[in-house]
């Protein structure tokens, strides 16, 4: 038997090879976007890609994010898998009508002639210090749109599983990378990837006893660290990375509640109208005679993203999350 | 450090030299729209291709009559007309092969019959159902498109594939003039001339978005002109003048399909008919502005053309009504018949597989239309 040497890759080299893998396997696959070739992208996700199949393969487009997804419809109406980088959250908006009027619904008005297999890549979310319009969790705006698949990854091993995944799937799937998690790194053996799993499930991340993280994306470590800090507090959590937010994992998100009986969801986007509200009627809807307490949500505050300087006020943060925990009514218990 | 202080260090010199990266004197469209029909290139023009035209024309204004007294029937929920603009939508079709595509808008669905597609599918969303109709692979037309210019991006994407694959097909799409004014047209015509992409794209300007007329749209000398700012031929042609636009389209698709890049044609034209049945022209233009275009009708310019020189007699024009009048009773046959609509179908092609939260919905649906039918037996 021999042993495979493990060596760290970052979240971005674990995308980067994801889309490599997928270009070599299948020529249908073209990577296009904003400084995507030559420079290998802003966060180097795409770089070598240029260099290894080409620029009519990988190819740096004029700048304009709906020309962009526009000719990536067209695209994938040949018969290609476009794969687009927005470059940031916010620049991914002027897309939104292609996106919403198209891209979510050509297969459904055609009953399913026009597929449209698209990959969305957007690096999205804070933390990293970034200035006015690039930092926004944009994640409630995709799973309001019937039609887009919505996934975002929170180790280096899912990174590259679930681009693989997202880039095989007939469907289009916005792919959501953390972007303070572009640096994370984990052991990973690039010649032996993970197996790609199928879009939409859940994992549990940590198993615990007295209450449940429900979470994805950047908050995950977070999510995990507080668990960790928790068990000062005598509570054992349970950390569920829900990858996948279209299609939600009912199933996993519900046993794990009913075994712990109590939840919070956490992420950074805002609370108002952002996913947590809907992660929690659907825990409440489904587990409503185990809670021992509301489900309850650590959410960004519903202001535009704060600047740098002030950012880690607005970012759920451990302290947040376990004064969360200590309000799920434990008084019951004593 | 300033100048001031480096005093004798800095030495001014020009910048690197600069010249324009393209001549645009061969973009810029002519002074005046072209014509073939009464001018000596009529000549030329092959007898057959001015027969068949004349022949759609006459069968593209009776389809849209018989679509618009189906609105008033009840029997079509909405229909923007393009009568009026037929020689537009005919020679749009007929300029392509059969592995080329076409990109309509919403108010092209005479385009889309022209090219192959079946009367009454072409109508499926006009009628109020949830879906295109046709399998747009069937004759290489997308769906019909109603947000504004956004399909343009789709024609060039489509057009560049192609070429990456080493398929030598053209994608023609339409657009209306106030479509121009959407970003989405200027994405497109940008991307498709950097990417030189075999995209032909047809400006229809009917002198109206609903009620703006041109002058509130765009302050450019012509539409065509805007061409020139990508970089890409800008041609003006007569909308109504069936030859002239066959031959503009054509020579474009020739130039596409030879590597030459994208074109961007404005067709002259008016609608006669207001913006849908919904619509009250009346409030926005005067009925003397449409006598006017009444006297350069397209199918009366051609059916000129062909009776002066003798290449239609009394017989042909019968012939073509007649085959108008069999188009119109088939339309007004089907589409009498109430389509049948199955709920359930909302759910199946929304992804490919539904998630577990359509099946869910979709069995709650089932349901209540099962309730629904015991309550009323």
């Amino acid at each position: 038997m021999t042993t495979v040497a493990l060596k760290p890759a970052t979240m971005a080299q674990a995308l980067a090879r994801a889309m490599r893998d997928a270009m070599a396997a299948d020529p249908a696959v073209h990577v296009m976007g904003e400084d995507v070739g030559t420079l290998g992208g802003v966060f180097r996700v795409t770089d070598g890609l240029a260099k290894e199949f080409g620029e009519d393969r990988c190819t740096d487009t004029p700048l304009a994010e709906a020309g962009i997804l526009g000719t990536a419809v067209g695209m994938a109406m040949y018969g290609l898998r476009p794969v687009v980088e927005m470059q940031f959250d916010a620049f991914a908006y002027p897309a939104f009508e292609q996106l919403i009027s198209h891209v979510s619904r050509m297969r459904n008005r055609t009953r399913g002639a026009m597929p449209l297999p698209l990959t969305i890549r957007v690096p999205y979310g804070g933390g990293i210090g970034g200035v006015e319009h690039h930092c926004d969790s944009s994640e409630a705006y995709y799973m309001a749109t019937p039609g887009l698949h919505v996934v975002t990854p929170a180790t280096v091993a899912d990174a590259y599983g679930l681009l693989r995944a997202a880039i095989a799937s007939d469907d289009p799937v916005v792919f959501l990378e953390p972007k303070r998690l572009y640096w994370s790194k984990d052991a990973w053996n690039p010649e032996e990837p993970p197996a790609v799993e199928p879009i939409g499930r859940a994992v549990v991340r940590r198993s615990g006893r007295s209450a449940t993280l429900i979470t994805y994306g950047p908050s995950v470590p977070v999510c995990l660290e507080a668990a960790e800090a928790a068990r000062d507090e005598g509570w054992d959590l349970e950390v569920v990375d829900l990858r996948s937010l279209v299609p939600f994992d009912d199933e996993t998100v519900s046993a794990s509640v009913r075994r712990t009986g109590r939840a919070v969801v956490v992420h950074e986007s805002g609370g108002f109208g952002g996913p947590g509200g809907e992660i929690a009627a659907r825990v409440t809807e489904r587990c409503f005679h185990y809670l021992e307490a509301p489900v309850l949500r650590v959410a960004g505050f519903d202001i535009p993203y704060p600047p740098p300087m002030l950012e880690r006020h607005h970012l759920p943060g451990v302290d947040r999350i376990l004064d969360a925990v200590g309000r799920l009514q434990w008084e019951a218990e004593s | 450090m300033t100048v001031m202080e480096q005093r004798g260090a800095y030495r001014p010199s020009p910048p690197p030299a600069w010249q324009p990266r393209t001549d645009p004197a061969p973009l810029l469209p002519d002074a005046e729209p072209y014509r073939v029909l009464g001018t000596k290139a009529a000549e030329d023009a092959d007898p057959d291709l001015l027969r068949r035209l004349y022949a759609e024309l006459v069968r593209g204004r009776r389809y849209n009559a018989q679509a618009t007294a189906l609105t008033k029937q009840g029997r079509l929920a909405v229909y923007p007309s393009s009568t009026g603009q037929e020689a537009c939508e005919v020679a749009a079709a007929l300029a392509l092969q059969a592995r080329d595509w076409l990109f309509p808008s919403y108010r092209d669905t005479l385009a889309a019959v022209a090219r192959g597609v079946d009367p009454v599918q072409a109508l499926t969303l006009l009628r109020g159902d949830w879906h295109t109709g046709y399998d747009p692979y069937e004759h290489r037309v997308a769906p019909l498109c109603t947000p504004l210019a956004t399909q343009l991006p789709h024609a060039v994407g489509l057009a560049h594939a192609a070429r990456l694959k080493g398929d030598d097909v053209v994608a023609l799409a339409i657009v209306g003039d106030g479509g121009t004014s959407e970003g989405d047209f200027h994405e497109a015509l940008n991307f498709a001339a950097v990417w030189q992409a075999p995209v032909v794209f047809l400006v229809q300007n009917n002198g109206f978005a609903i009620s703006v007329p041109l002058a509130k749209q765009t302050a450019a000398p012509s539409l065509a002109h805007k061409a020139v700012g990508y970089g890409m031929p800008g041609r003006l042609v007569d909308g109504n003048d069936a030859a002239a636009v066959h031959e503009v389209l054509a020579d474009a698709v020739r130039h596409a399909r030879a590597g030459g890049g994208p074109t961007l044609v404005e067709a002259i034209t008016y609608r006669v008919d207001a913006h849908t049945n919904a619509d009250d022209a009346t409030r926005y233009r005067q009925d003397a502005e449409v006598e006017t275009w009444r006297g350069h009708d397209p199918i009366a310019l051609l059916e000129h053309e062909l009776t002066e020189r003798g290449l239609i007699d009394e017989d042909g024009i019968r012939a073509a009504r007649d085959a108008a009048e069999t188009l119109a009773a088939d339309l007004r046959a089907r589409m009498n018949q109430d389509p049948v609509l199955d709920p359930m179908d909302l759910f199946a092609h929304v992804y490919a597989e539904p998630t577990p939260q359509l099946r869910e919905q979709q069995a709650g649906l089932w349901a209540e239309i099962e309730a629904e039918q015991e309550g009323t037996h």
